[in-house]
């Protein structure tokens, strides 16, 4: 990549060049060193591991969970478990972003709905909705539903919340600008409203996946026969620590990858935003 | 050019309410443009000089009173009028081209040929290159030429500018209000342009109407007549003219500035 940039290019100064190889530098020097962090980390914790300078039985080591997720991959569990908290994950994000949406544009729509209904948002968004477990579970029932139901109850609100405000920031004299035209309220959501908001949508949508998960991992720690919550819970029932972490690490590559397809979305649909 | 009344404002008095109270922002105003004059507005700020700009354009209703275009009365916004605003709310997620084509898109007269039309607007006004780049390429003058042609776009008969040119810098604001100028007259549209800049209202106005404190009420009219040398008169050699300092003088004590 270095040097290829540089060749499509070759019309640049000497200078130029050396700025460009001084950026890319600095770069590969962040990306060794988080690489390095990494590596040091996982290689500090086997080696005391192995030398009994912490106990096994408690932090497990990074070879075991390494061999556990191998032979977990083997008899094809662990794809089932992350499967299925996955597809519940996406589930729980796509109802929850465009049930979020479309009510934050009937509030919109309505300064009135709006004005009613703030207090409920208000204290929905400030309840502890791991709380409303049990009756989610009970309504819902203990299957995927009920886990679904359970990350929705947590994302929902703060969807609404921030996509509203999002939709309330929106320069008014922009509006005013359509007004002047002989725009209709429909239109002004269509041509200003909503397009102005999609930054602030993508950003709703990185909160987002971090409380879905939370939701669908809450669900699973409840209920649930199958998935990495179950995994997790699964494994610290039986003190079998490296189920617990390679749970754990499974999950956060999950929601690594969903969050990067998050800001690969955003990079194609914001190109104008320099 | 016919001496008819374009525009007649008949009386219009504004009172905005608030929970604490009331301001009366326009008392019994009243004054008319003619077909094809541009007529600029000064007064002091804050006395309302936007508030009349949005009751002709039919965004606000006044508390009472008439406007009247074209001899039918302003009930709500009209497609015989373009509104100019200060800063040029170009759309950061459109192209030129589409900022522009907003307003046809908004009335459902987008088509081949209106389209044809506006991009031959922009290559006149020397955008023809640009109709691609994004705003955030551009520079704040070529900006405010795209929201004018965005306005010329739909085709108004009047143009209402709000100070269109006060968040530009100072030489940008000279050449802009030049080609705005020249747009407007090439054009033959009406235009009515409220500002704060003395000096830019005589230049490109034919009249200027020079407004009192809150409440609004007109405390003069002055036609403007300046000797332009070369017989061009575009607004930049016009400030060369032996009456712009009477002008600019007249107006200045006119509007009583003094800093309280």
């Amino acid at each position: 990549m270095l040097s290829k940039k540089i060749d499509n290019n070759s019309n640049f100064s000497e200078n130029h060049i050396n700025y460009l190889n001084s950026v890319y530098r600095q770069r590969l020097r962040i990306r060794l060193s988080q690489v390095g962090l990494l590596v040091g980390f996982l290689l500090l914790w086997e080696i005391a591991a192995s030398f009994r300078w912490i106990d096994p039985f408690f932090i497990s080591k990074p070879s075991s969970i390494f061999r556990l997720i191998v032979n977990l991959a083997k008899d094809g569990s662990i794809f089932k478990h992350t499967a299925i908290s996955v597809f519940e994950a996406i589930m729980g994000f796509v109802i929850g972003t465009i049930l979020g949406t479309i009510i934050a544009i009937l509030l919109w729509w309505s300064d009135f709905f709006a004005k009613v209904f703030d207090p409920y948002l208000v204290v929905l968004n400030a309840l502890p909705k791991i709380a409303l477990g049990p009756i989610i579970i009970i309504w819902a029932g203990t299957g995927m539903r009920g886990i679904i139901v359970t990350a929705l109850a947590i994302s929902l609100v703060v969807t609404i919340l921030s996509t509203y405000s999002g939709f309330k920031e929106v320069d008014q004299e922009k509006v005013k600008m359509l007004q002047t035209f002989g725009a209709t309220k429909f239109q002004i959501l269509q041509k200003v409203i909503l397009p102005a908001s999609v930054p602030n949508m993508i950003n709703t949508m990185k909160i987002n996946i971090g409380m879905t998960w939370v939701g669908v991992i809450v669900g699973e720690f409840l209920v649930s026969k199958a998935g990495l919550g179950y995994l997790i819970v699964y494994g610290g029932q039986v003190f079998r620590l490296d189920i617990v972490m390679a749970g754990v690490i499974i999950l956060a590559t999950a929601t690594a990858i969903m969050y990067q397809i998050i800001v690969r979305i955003e990079d194609r649909f914001l190109k104008w935003k320099q | 050019m016919k001496e008819e009344r374009f525009v007649d404002i008949k009386e219009i008095s504004m009172i905005y309410h608030t929970l604490s109270g009331e301001t009366k922002a326009i008392d019994k105003l009243s004054f008319d443009v003619k077909k094809g004059e541009i007529v600029a507005i000064v007064g002091p700020s804050g006395c309302g000089k936007s508030t009349i700009l949005s009751i002709i354009a039919g965004l606000i209703m006044p508390t009472s009173g008439t406007v009247f275009i074209d001899g039918k009365r302003v009930e709500g916004t009209n497609k015989k009028v373009g509104y100019m605003f200060q800063s040029d709310h170009l759309f950061q997620w459109r192209n030129i081209l589409a900022n522009v084509l907003i307003g046809l898109e908004i009335q459902d007269k987008l088509n081949e040929e209106s389209i044809a039309k506006v991009s031959k607007l922009l290559d006149t006004y020397g955008l023809g290159d640009f109709k691609m780049h994004y705003p955030y390429q551009l520079s704040g003058g070529m900006r405010q030429r795209v929201a004018l042609i965005r306005t010329l776009a739909t085709e108004p008969d009047l143009l209402l500018l709000d100070e269109p040119f006060s968040a530009l810098d100072y030489q940008s604001r000279l050449v802009v209000s030049d080609d705005i100028t020249n747009i407007i007259k090439q054009e033959k549209k009406t235009a009515i342009m409220v500002t704060h800049d003395i000096a830019e209202a005589i230049s490109m106005a034919d009249r200027v109407i020079v407004l009192s404190n809150r409440p609004a009420i007109i405390k003069s009219i002055y036609d403007i007549q300046l000797t332009c040398a070369d017989g061009i008169a575009t607004p930049l050699k016009c400030r060369e003219a032996p009456e712009f300092r009477y002008y600019f003088n007249k107006i200045w004590k006119e509007l009583d500035v003094y800093v309280k």
